[in-house]
């Protein structure tokens, strides 16, 4: 079981992001009264009280202070086993990490950090709009590892518009030098509502060219392999085995509970998500209500979740587990099946399928091709 | 005879024709108020949704007029141009006709037409200026295009606003006073001219008609004197509100007749009701079989409901006589039908009625015209597909139909109708003025540049203020050519189309690069190329498609990724394959839509 924590509050706003997110901190106290009363409520939601990660994201959830944290730890405390080798990560931004924090975040039981570097590039860092510098990340990530924090994750952002690849590989290059032992790297995606959305719209930015994005995911797969990292998700890489837990259940259909605005929860039967606004989430659970949607998932729908989130690692999507969803002898999955298989963009191992290196660049496609409808 | 007044509305689009039916069925107690619904004639849903009367209906009132009761026929017409012999056979069944003119508009092509129509039938014409409550009205001007086209007393029109009731009254003494009680001979041979059927899924088609001659009684054997069909009038009487059955109808009154007629085809507007035993000995003038003049294929979009299309078009045609259609073949659509419309609009509705009522998602392609093409080997054949087209090498000479435009606006929108006339092949025949400010336009053009998108275009460079009508003029040479659309070398037979050869460049490359819009990128690289014959004359790339994969998939992610895919998913079983070439159908609605 896991659980997430969203904490909806950053300091600016990046142009990319469509997260949700208030800039608003006047609520934060508010807010942290809210999580905890989240919690009391859900807190027999997931089958077991047995938990194996947490994961606070955001947001930025490195903008809490000491006392929001020992308030929310300890509410967790209360209501879950966590277990004792559980992975307990915190996203954190590069300008809200110093050796104090780090301590503290380290006493109260954070074994994972996942630091949102982005880019190295100043220009770069401009564009995206980050509140930090290149020189602060890499401080950052130094003192984070000597603070003690082995399982160090960084993230990364390619494709970012360029005449050329080379800030890129010298992105990853800085990255990879760094004794870390995950990377995840995502390609620049704009989102409707988003600044970058809004340029596009108004036709004052060039969308991102998918030959543009695919030259530098090949650069990625290249230098993350030199590096010793292993892909295990198509835009995470791991080195020693060092998957990320939490983000790994998703994909393997596990069971979580997701506290806080936008947040979801998936039950293994249902999935929910909270109203992604700060002050309806307050003013509900103010009242003792959980603002949220509830999708309840058929039997076609959680095979075709099977594929898309199965297919995207090195899992693979398990042939037997999706024959207790849906008929798997269905002639137009199979001839979808086929067709892949013969152009190689997925193969058959152990009865289960996997995307070979050029199915992984159209893996949407694929999965959408083999849903069942 | 002498107490019935037969009548019909002429009026444009949008000017209050309805709305005045309405009013005179409520000032005549016809209906309460509480039965009054908003354009009440109109009873599909379609045809009050887009206020338009798209089938004509007729409807019985009484009136009581100085002591005295008079029976009030109210002929419904359609106002389309579309649907101009329809009007044709309703104004044959009248004695007189009310013109409305909107005081804001003033007078319209269609109304022009129709008006002439009515006086070419000896109806008197009783002018109504409706819609004297709105701020811009200009009663004085109206007053002057109607005094100047029909020669009337300006005092004997009538001024109204049917919307809030003003001179209603007036309307109904000047219907009894003005238009002349029917004539005819109570005692001779039955002549029932048919001007308009209605579909009962219960009871089969109920044919409205007026009796011009004789009288019609419940039980009689008759005859359709165009069809020769016979039947027995099982029931027959007079349109109310509702149906009310009598006994008899006679001469020179409006009524119905059941008799269990199951096909729509049977019944012809224009069409003469006479007995079976002692027959007219001769049919009323002017009828005339209305030929289609739009073809285009109607697909369904899912392949394997093509036989779920062919109940619907069967049951669609049952109240839609005009809709002529027969099973066609195309290697991009697979099987569909090849439908032939009175015009644009008709084809419009049918499509709008197949998909609303029968729940049909269809493509339509390209519409064409009758061409006809004269052979070297002498032989002469008709053409209204573009697979239809003989081997170029073949053809000796095409021809292609003309009309007669006539176009009424505003002085101010008269050099880019005319631009746009002559970009689509118009001559201008005459220019008259029919006031300082409205003037009416004569061209000569080729039908095909009209049924494209013409109509859409005029209304959109005269702001909607301007109106058209036309006629057909015959046939006459042309340099036409077909235009061919391939997909990585393999024809698109749906996208076809014959066009004039000083075109063929421009539409080629405007279509590639629609299609390059439409076309969703694959995994190799599509060309897409216009050709005439062998010859390419566009061409466009759709690059392949490199990465296609999400860059975040957690757990906020799933649900809204998943729904994505699962519509991209849905939106690729309805695109058609073309060689290897995946279609989405929106491409083949592109052509429609190309400028």
């Amino acid at each position: 079981m896991h659980l997430y924590f969203h904490i909806p509050f950053c300091k600016q706003a990046c142009h990319y992001c469509d997260f949700h997110f208030s800039v608003n901190l006047r609520e934060k106290d508010n807010l942290v009264k809210a999580l905890l009363q989240e919690i009391e409520l859900q807190k027999n939601y997931l089958i077991s009280k047995n938990i194996n990660s947490i994961y606070f994201g955001g947001g930025t959830p490195s903008l809490l202070q000491p006392a929001d944290f020992e308030l929310i730890l300890n509410k967790i405390n209360t209501h879950f086993q966590v277990s004792s080798d559980a992975e307990i990560t915190l996203e954190a931004n590069p300008d809200d990490i110093n050796i104090s924090r780090l301590k503290d975040w380290k006493t109260w039981g954070f074994n994972r950090l996942s630091i949102g570097i982005q880019t190295f590039n100043e220009s770069h860092l401009k564009f995206l709009n980050r509140a930090h510098t290149s020189n602060e990340s890499q401080t950052a990530i130094s003192k984070a590892l000597q603070a003690g924090f082995e399982d160090l994750s960084i993230d990364l952002i390619y494709a970012i518009p360029s005449d050329n690849n080379e800030i890129w590989k010298l992105d990853l290059a800085t990255a990879l030098k760094f004794p870390i032992n995950h990377l995840s790297a995502y390609s620049l995606t704009i989102e409707e509502k988003t600044v970058f959305g809004k340029r596009l719209q108004k036709k004052i930015m060039e969308p991102i060219s998918d030959q543009f994005s695919a030259a530098q995911y090949e650069i990625l797969i290249e230098y993350s392999a030199k590096a010793g990292f292993e892909q295990y998700e198509i835009s995470n890489f791991a080195r020693n085995g060092k998957y990320a837990k939490h983000n790994t259940s998703y994909w393997k259909n596990e069971p979580y509970l997701g506290i806080g605005p936008s947040a979801h929860s998936f039950n293994g039967e249902n999935r929910q998500w909270n109203i992604s606004s700060n002050g309806a989430y307050i003013k509900n659970l103010g009242l003792g209500k959980i603002p949220f949607t509830k999708e309840i998932l058929t039997l076609k729908e959680k095979a075709n979740e099977l594929l898309m989130t199965g297919l995207r690692t090195k899992w693979g999507a398990n042939m037997n587990e999706l024959a207790t969803l849906v008929e798997i002898k269905d002639e137009e999955f199979e001839r979808t099946l086929l067709h892949y298989f013969q152009k190689d963009f997925l193969l058959l191992q152990d009865n289960t399928i996997h995307l070979t290196e050029k199915g992984k660049l159209i893996a949407d496609r694929i999965s959408s091709d083999l849903f069942f409808t | 005879m002498k107490n019935i007044r037969n009548f019909c509305i002429i009026a444009h689009i949008d000017h209050g024709k309805s709305t005045l039916a309405d009013r005179l069925l409520e000032f005549t107690g016809t209906v309460t108020q509480r039965e009054m619904q908003a354009q009440l004639l109109d009873d599909m849903d379609l045809e009050r949704e887009r206020g338009i009367t798209i089938k004509s209906h007729a409807i019985q009132m009484d009136y009581l007029y100085n002591g005295e009761k008079y029976t009030l026929n109210l002929i419904d017409t359609p106002g389309h141009i579309d649907f101009s012999y329809e009007v044709s056979r309703s104004i044959a069944a009248c004695e007189g006709a009310l013109l409305i003119v909107d005081a804001a508009q003033g007078i319209e092509a269609q109304t022009i037409s129709n008006l002439f129509l009515a006086l070419e039938h000896d109806l008197e014409i009783i002018p109504v200026i409706n819609k004297i409550d709105l701020p811009g009205a200009m009663i004085e001007e109206v007053k002057d295009q109607v005094v100047d086209l029909i020669g009337i007393d300006p005092d004997s029109i009538v001024l109204a606003s049917a919307k809030e009731g003003i001179g209603i009254t007036d309307i109904l003494e000047a219907i009894v006073n003005r238009i002349p009680a029917p004539v005819g001979d109570p005692k001779g041979e039955l002549q029932g001219l048919i001007f308009d059927s209605v579909f009962n899924s219960y009871r089969g088609i109920e044919v409205i008609f007026r009796v011009k001659s004789g009288s019609i009684r419940k039980g009689d054997k008759v005859k359709f004197m165009a069809t020769g069909k016979e039947y027995e009038a099982d029931e027959i009487g007079t349109l109310r509100l509702k149906k009310q059955p009598k006994d008899v109808i006679e001469c020179g009154d409006v009524g119905y007749l059941i008799s269990g007629i199951k096909i729509a085809k049977e019944v012809k507007v224009g069409d003469t009701i006479t007995h079976l035993l002692h027959p007219a000995k001769e049919a009323i003038k002017g009828f005339e079989e209305v030929k289609p003049m739009v073809f285009a294929g109607i697909y369904p979009v899912d392949t394997t409901e093509f036989e779920d299309l062919r109940d619907a078009m069967d049951k669609l045609q049952l109240n839609d006589a005009s809709l002529v259609w027969e099973p066609e073949t195309s290697a991009a659509l697979g099987f569909g039908f090849r439908c032939g419309f009175l015009g644009m609009l008709h084809m419009e509705i049918v499509q709008e009625r197949l998909e609303r009522e029968f729940d049909m998602t269809v493509i339509t392609t390209v519409p064409s015209v009758k061409f006809f093409v004269n052979l070297k080997n002498g032989g002469r054949v008709a053409v209204s597909a573009p697979s239809e087209m003989p081997d170029p090498n073949s053809i000796n000479t095409l021809e292609e139909p003309f009309i007669n435009a006539q176009i009424i606006t505003a002085a101010e929108y008269v050099g880019p109708i005319i631009t746009l006339c002559m970009d689509k092949r118009g001559l201008i025949k005459n220019q008259i003025y029919l006031t300082s400010n409205r003037v009416e336009l004569t061209f000569d053009m080729p039908l095909a540049e009209v049924v494209f998108d013409f109509f859409d275009k005029l209304k959109t460079i005269s702001r909607g203020y301007a109106s058209l009508d036309y006629s057909l003029s015959g046939f006459r040479e042309s340099h036409l050519v077909k235009l061919d659309i391939l997909l990585n070398g393999d024809p698109v037979d749906a996208l076809s189309a014959i066009v004039h050869r000083d075109k063929a460049y421009d539409w080629g490359k405007k279509l590639c690069e629609k299609l390059k819009e439409l076309l969703p990128r694959q995994q190799f690289e599509i060309a897409i190329q216009a050709a005439i014959g062998a010859k390419v004359i566009a061409r466009e790339t759709v690059k392949a498609m490199r990465k296609d994969v999400t860059a975040k998939c957690y757990g906020g992610d799933i649900s809204r990724k998943r729904k994505l895919l699962e519509k991209q998913k849905k939106g690729k079983k309805r695109m058609r394959q073309i060689g290897n070439v995946e279609v989405p159908q929106e491409a083949f609605m592109a052509v429609l839509k190309i400028n």
